[in-house]
């Protein structure tokens, strides 16, 4: 048996018995055979991907099941292993089983931990037969598969409206991109009569040149299917006009939003774009927008991740910011970088928001980083694993040394690859990429300085108030409210550590690979080597924009939030208006509730009131009952008005009409 | 001659519903629910039985009467697929009404049993005036179940789907007798293959579609579905929504295609436009409801119009498709109106406000309802995924236009089902009583639990249901091809443009990359 059956099914297997059996079992039944199962597939993938790094491992398929056959349109179910899934496998299974851990601790009080650990291993089982699909059809249920756990994860705390909320617009609107997704998947069909990614990649550079219909357009065949396949992509991975359900599903445990919101699902818009490169190569129209609409999610998402107060939404918004840097990297050709940068971003962004989630377990659950302050000293171990996460992101290395920690190599390629593409829109992307680092910077830092340094400002917080029983008043001049932040348990720590490393290390050792080794690929991305060359020939100022924007932003957040805390008061007030359409996101949320939602409800009541019982029913049914009473009160005598005697007039003319004709 | 396993099938629950009529309320549901287990065991052995590539007509009886109106019967894989979504929502039904009927239990059972063999007539029948009878008598044991056994407005509801079943009905029947006397036969295999006139066809057409386009239900002409489903018993409203629902679709599939190709291709546009104001009106219409059961109505209007579009797609992904959608949403909304059923029996109304919060007291209640809302909104593994998935492949070789309009039933559906779903089983438990209700008991286990197989089978391995049906649907596909609309999207294959996207001067300059494809 081909160990990829294992690393896919053994979560579903678990994920069913922990579910049906539920609270019939003590909940560390539950806990014990999901997180077994997971680090087993963990331990499973590690192999197959250090086989394709050092080149003995082949790419295959492994077939499952019939699925579909309806004229030429079949698909089965599948499993494909190559470089590009085997990436994935280890980032999945890995980042899944360390949450999985750490939920033992973050989790443990919650009475519905079986249901809760039995959505995460179904979570994992749906991304797996995501990255694993032979097909566009499977890829898509896995699509569907991670956005159901994603919504049943976000609601997981139904009780709660805002929870209930966010979890169906993170379906619906994700379903707004999914049908992209459907249309191309359709189209794709129709140009190369088969749905096999395999064959549709063999296939796709005879059809550069084509055109086709499309709502009565005539356009390039190419590039129609790959914006449509690329919608899908923005509404999993949260991009510009399609990333409003983001920020929202932070309504989920925090667990939740390190393994779906930050490291895996919302990455497979990524994924899928490298995937189907060749084809996108195809189509550079669709290239284009993949850039743009990179570019501009990267600095869109880097504003707003700087005005929030939220611990968790900061880091929601950096995790969209990150997800611009891959697709402007895959939109300007450097498939690698992209992949590398979700790489590395998959452990560091995992690590920040187990951090974070450490940090909100200390706190009573208060995620308002107003109310915290000092806390290296109260939680030293979370501290150190956070500065490794903030020290990754922010992109901390230096080039002649060749050392520094995973965001420096990825976030560095990009940029690099950016200005190296030396188009309009690649130069568009570098300058927005660096200003999105400088503001990353900040926003990371800020999230640091406001969180473990300063004066602790503990009793402003209603959590802590309920925890410590007393009122700021009745507190005085002990801002901590006599509170005591408590490191966390080892289960949590180890998953830290264990990230810690991957923050660290994951850029330094993999980078080579990543990025220059085309025998590493093999054919499981498209390798553009001249682009490559081209990367490492910007000149050294390119290479230091990263850095520099780096320092730039630590000294403004470290004046603003250490040296004169009155100043982003100050500031906020001189930018008024600016702040404000920063700190509401850009007013999205407004924006589409009176675009689509308040329509939509308000087109369903005159539907139904105007169109079925206003129009239909009354010139209808009503209509012709009426007609029918006023001109019948003359034959009136001559009707029982029971409905068995019309039905047997009925039956009774029926036999006299064919006796009739056939007579 | 062969065993006469379809007359049985029709003989078994006849005998149980004249034996229903004279018995006492425990023994006429024995009776009832034997009866129509008896009918599932035929039925798989029917199944089992169905020789997959043979002959297109299997298992035929034939009894000639008078004047060539003969007692035929056959079936193909497309009625013995939908002969099977019938025989195995009957014994459903029966125990979804085990407790909730209890006046006149007798005469209900027998209402039932009685609609069993009409169904299985109507999909079995090889007579076009045999088809008539089943067809239309189908709808009497209807009128009774939801004018006798109904709600408050029942006899509103049901002299509401009189009105509307009434006009198409005599057109039709009208134009079958044109039909008999032209080609000189009632045999329905015979005139599956006879070439009507093309100008006559469109009349004919027009008239079968009369009929076919009420019973769907299509839009405009829907507005008796939501009142039949509110006012009728929970049973009633899963045989309305899982197969009667599914007599229009058989219609345009059985008749209106293979007999009038020419008129189908001339009215297709006529289809399409009426489905797509369907897939938005009515979704959006579903959303606003207060009344779950006229949420879920209306939401099988739209989730018709994709078959609709799929049958006149004219090939064999929108057809199988269609067929798809038909079985799967004859499971899941079946499904949906026994979820409402079940807390109905509980708290006797079905104002979603007065639920919330179900989750709490009935998890495994709030599991099935979860299932079904995901398969509704069409979840990949799923039946309905299948169906709508084949059917808009197939119109997107006729329609970008229509399949974007249609596809957008998928963001609609979702926003509609999650808002339902959210209002009955998350919140808090705003109401007391609604949060007394005890979780399933083994009866609805057993009303639920194959349905919820049957849905997930489908969605993983359709294998089992499209095979019987293949053949047939080829056959058709190779009928109607001749008239078969052109294509929007026609791909026109040109000269490859010169550089790959991200095509850069370099060292390596003939290095396109494209090696990379291979």
């Amino acid at each position: 048996m081909h160990p990829i059956l294992l690393i896919v099914f053994l979560p579903l297997l678990a994920a069913l018995v922990a579910g049906l059996t539920n609270k019939a079992a003590p909940s560390v039944f539950a806990k014990a055979i999901t997180t077994g199962a997971l680090f087993v597939s963990a331990a499973l993938s590690w192999p197959i991907f250090l086989g394709f790094v050092a080149g003995t491992y082949e790419p295959t398929v492994v077939p499952v099941l019939k699925w579909v056959q309806s004229g030429s349109l079949a698909f089965d179910w599948a499993l494909r292993v190559d470089t590009l899934t085997a990436i994935m496998l280890v980032v999945i299974n890995t980042v899944s089983a360390l949450v999985h851990l750490y939920s033992w601790g973050y989790m443990d009080e919650d009475p519905d931990q079986p249901r809760f650990f039995a959505y995460l291993s179904l979570f994992t089982f749906a991304m797996l037969m995501l990255v694993t699909a032979d097909n566009l059809v499977q890829m898509f249920f896995g699509w569907e598969g991670v956005g159901l756990a994603s919504y049943l994860l976000i609601g997981f705390w139904f009780r709660k409206p805002s929870a209930s909320a966010a979890a169906i617009k993170a379906f619906v609107v994700n379903r707004v991109g999914d049908l992209g997704f459907m249309l191309g998947i359709f189209g794709t069909y129709l140009v190369f009569d088969t749905v096999s990614i395999t064959e549709i990649l063999a296939a796709a550079p005879g059809m550069s040149g084509a055109t086709i219909g499309f709502l009565g357009y005539n356009v390039y065949t190419m590039d129609v299917l790959c914006v449509l396949l690329f919608i899908g992509a923005m509404g999993k991975s949260a991009q510009l006009g399609l990333h409003t359900w983001l920020p929202d599903a932070m309504e989920g445990p925090t667990p939740v939003s390190a393994l779906i919101h930050a490291a895996t699902m919302v990455t497979a818009g990524v994924f899928m774009v490298c995937r189907l490169s060749p084809m996108f190569e195809t189509a550079p129209v669709a290239l284009g927008l993949v850039t743009f609409i990179g570019a501009a999610t990267c600095i869109f998402a880097a504003t707003v991740g700087t005005t929030q107060w939220d611990i968790k939404r900061v880091i929601a918004y950096s995790t969209c910011s990150q997800l611009g840097y891959m697709f402007f990297a895959a939109g300007v050709g450097a498939y690698g970088a992209a992949m590398f940068h979700l790489f590395t971003h998959a452990f560091f962004k995992a690590l920040l928001f187990l951090g974070a989630g450490s940090v909100i377990h200390a706190m009573h659950h208060e995620q308002d980083m107003r109310y915290y302050g000092e806390l290296r000293k109260h939680i030293p171990l979370t501290f150190w694993a956070m500065m490794a996460g903030t020290l990754a992101i922010t992109g901390v290395g230096i080039y002649h040394l060749g050392a520094g920690f995973a965001g420096f190599w990825s976030k560095d390629a990009i940029l690099e690859v950016a200005y190296g593409r030396g188009t309009e829109l690649g130069n568009f992307a570098f300058w927005m990429g660096t200003f999105a680092a400088l503001l990353t910077s900040f926003y990371s830092w800020r999230l640091m300085f406001l969180t473990f340094w300063g004066k602790p400002r503990w009793i402003e917080s209603e959590h802590i108030q309920h925890s410590v029983h007393k009122t700021p008043e009745e507190a005085g001049e002990d801002t901590t409210g006599g509170y005591h932040p408590h490191e966390s348990p080892l289960t949590m720590l180890i998953p830290l550590g264990v990230l810690s490393i991957g923050a660290v290390l994951a850029g330094q050792v993999f980078a080579p690979t990543f990025l220059d080794d085309a025998a590493f690929w093999g054919s499981s991305i498209f390798y553009n080597e001249p682009l490559i060359h081209a990367m490492h020939n910007v000149p050294y100022l390119v290479k230091y924009a990263a850095l520099i924007v780096m320092v730039i932003g630590l000294v403004v957040a470290w004046y603003a939030y250490i040296k004169d805390t009155s100043i982003p008061a100050k500031t906020a007030e001189q930018l008024g208006p600016i702040y404000r359409f920063l700190y509401n996101k850009w007013y999205f949320d407004e924006l589409y509730h009176y675009l689509f939602v308040v329509p939509a409800f308000w087109l369903g009541r005159q539907f139904w009131k105007i169109g079925d019982v206003g129009t239909i029913d009354r010139f209808g049914p009503n209509g012709i009952a009426w007609v029918v009473e006023k001109g019948s009160v003359g034959a009136r005598k001559f009707q029982t008005g029971y409905l068995y005697s019309y039905a047997l007039v009925m039956l009774l003319g029926l036999v006299a009409a064919i006796t009739w004709v056939l007579f | 001659m062969e065993f006469p396993i379809l007359s049985l099938m029709l003989a078994v629950p006849l005998a149980g519903a004249i034996a229903c009529l004279f018995l006492g309320a425990q023994s006429a549901r024995m009776v009832a629910l034997v009866a129509t287990l008896v009918d599932l065991v035929l039925g798989i052995l029917l199944w089992v039985n169905y020789d997959i590539g043979g002959a297109q007509w299997q298992f035929t009886e034939r009894a000639e009467i008078f004047a060539g109106f003969s007692y035929a019967l056959g079936i193909d894989g497309i009625a013995l697929m939908l002969i099977m979504l019938s025989v195995f929502l009957m014994p459903i039904c029966i125990l979804a009404s085990w407790e909730a009927i209890s006046k006149r239990v007798g005469e209900y059972m027998s209402a039932f049993l009685l609609m069993e063999v009409l169904m299985i007539g109507v999909f079995a029948a090889q007579d076009l005036f045999l088809f008539y009878i089943f067809f239309e008598a189908g709808l009497i044991p209807m009128y009774l179940i939801i004018g006798v056994w109904g709600g408050d407005n029942r006899i509103y509801a049901s002299y509401k789907f009189f009105l509307y079943t009434l006009l198409g009905s005599v057109l039709m029947l009208i134009a079958m007798m044109w039909m008999v006397n032209e080609a000189g036969t009632t045999d329905i295999p015979t005139l599956l293959n006879y070439d009507f006139d093309p100008s006559a066809q469109t009349w004919l057409w027009l008239a079968f579609f009369a009929s076919f386009a009420v019973k769907m239900p299509m839009w405009p002409v829907h507005t008796w579905l939501p009142d039949a489903h509110v006012q009728a018993p929970t049973a009633g409203s899963v045989i309305l929504a899982g197969v009667l629902l599914k007599l229009g679709g058989y219609g345009f599939i059985r008749f209106s295609l293979p007999m009038f190709p020419e008129a189908s291709a001339q009215f297709a546009w006529l289809v399409f436009v009426l489905s797509m104001v369907a897939v938005i009106y009515t979704s959006l219409v579903a959303l606003v409801q207060n009344d779950m059961k006229k949420l879920i109505a209306y939401s099988s209007v739209a989730h018709m119009a994709i078959v609709t579009v799929g049958i006149f797609a004219f090939n064999v992904q929108g057809i199988e498709g269609a067929m798809m959608v038909m079985l799967g949403h004859g499971l899941v909304s079946g499904a949906l109106f026994l979820c409402v059923g079940v807390i109905y029996d509980r708290l006797h109304t079905r104002e979603i406000a007065r639920y919330g919060g179900l989750s709490i007291n009935m998890p495994k209640y709030a599991l099935f309802f979860l299932l079904f809302t995901m398969a509704s909104i069409g979840l990949p593994g799923t039946s309905n995924f299948v169906g709508e998935f084949l059917a808009l492949a197939g119109i997107y070789k006729v329609s970008t236009l229509v399949t974007l309009v249609c596809t957008t039933g998928i963001i609609l559906g979702a926003a509609y089902m999650l808002y339902l779903y959210r209002r009955v089983a998350f919140g808090e438990q705003l109401n007391e009583d609604a949060a007394r209700m005890p979780d399933l008991n083994a009866r609805e286990w057993a009303i639920l639990a194959p349905i919820a197989a049957a849905v997930l089978w489908m969605g993983v391995y359709p294998e089992s249901f499209l095979a019987p049906m293949r053949q047939d649907i080829a056959a058709l596909e190779a009928r109607v091809a001749r008239a078969a609309p052109d294509f929007d999207a026609d791909n026109v294959v040109g000269t490859p443009r010169e550089h790959n996207a991200n095509y850069v001067e370099g060292a390596h300059g003939e290095a396109h990359g494209i090696e990379g494809a291979q």
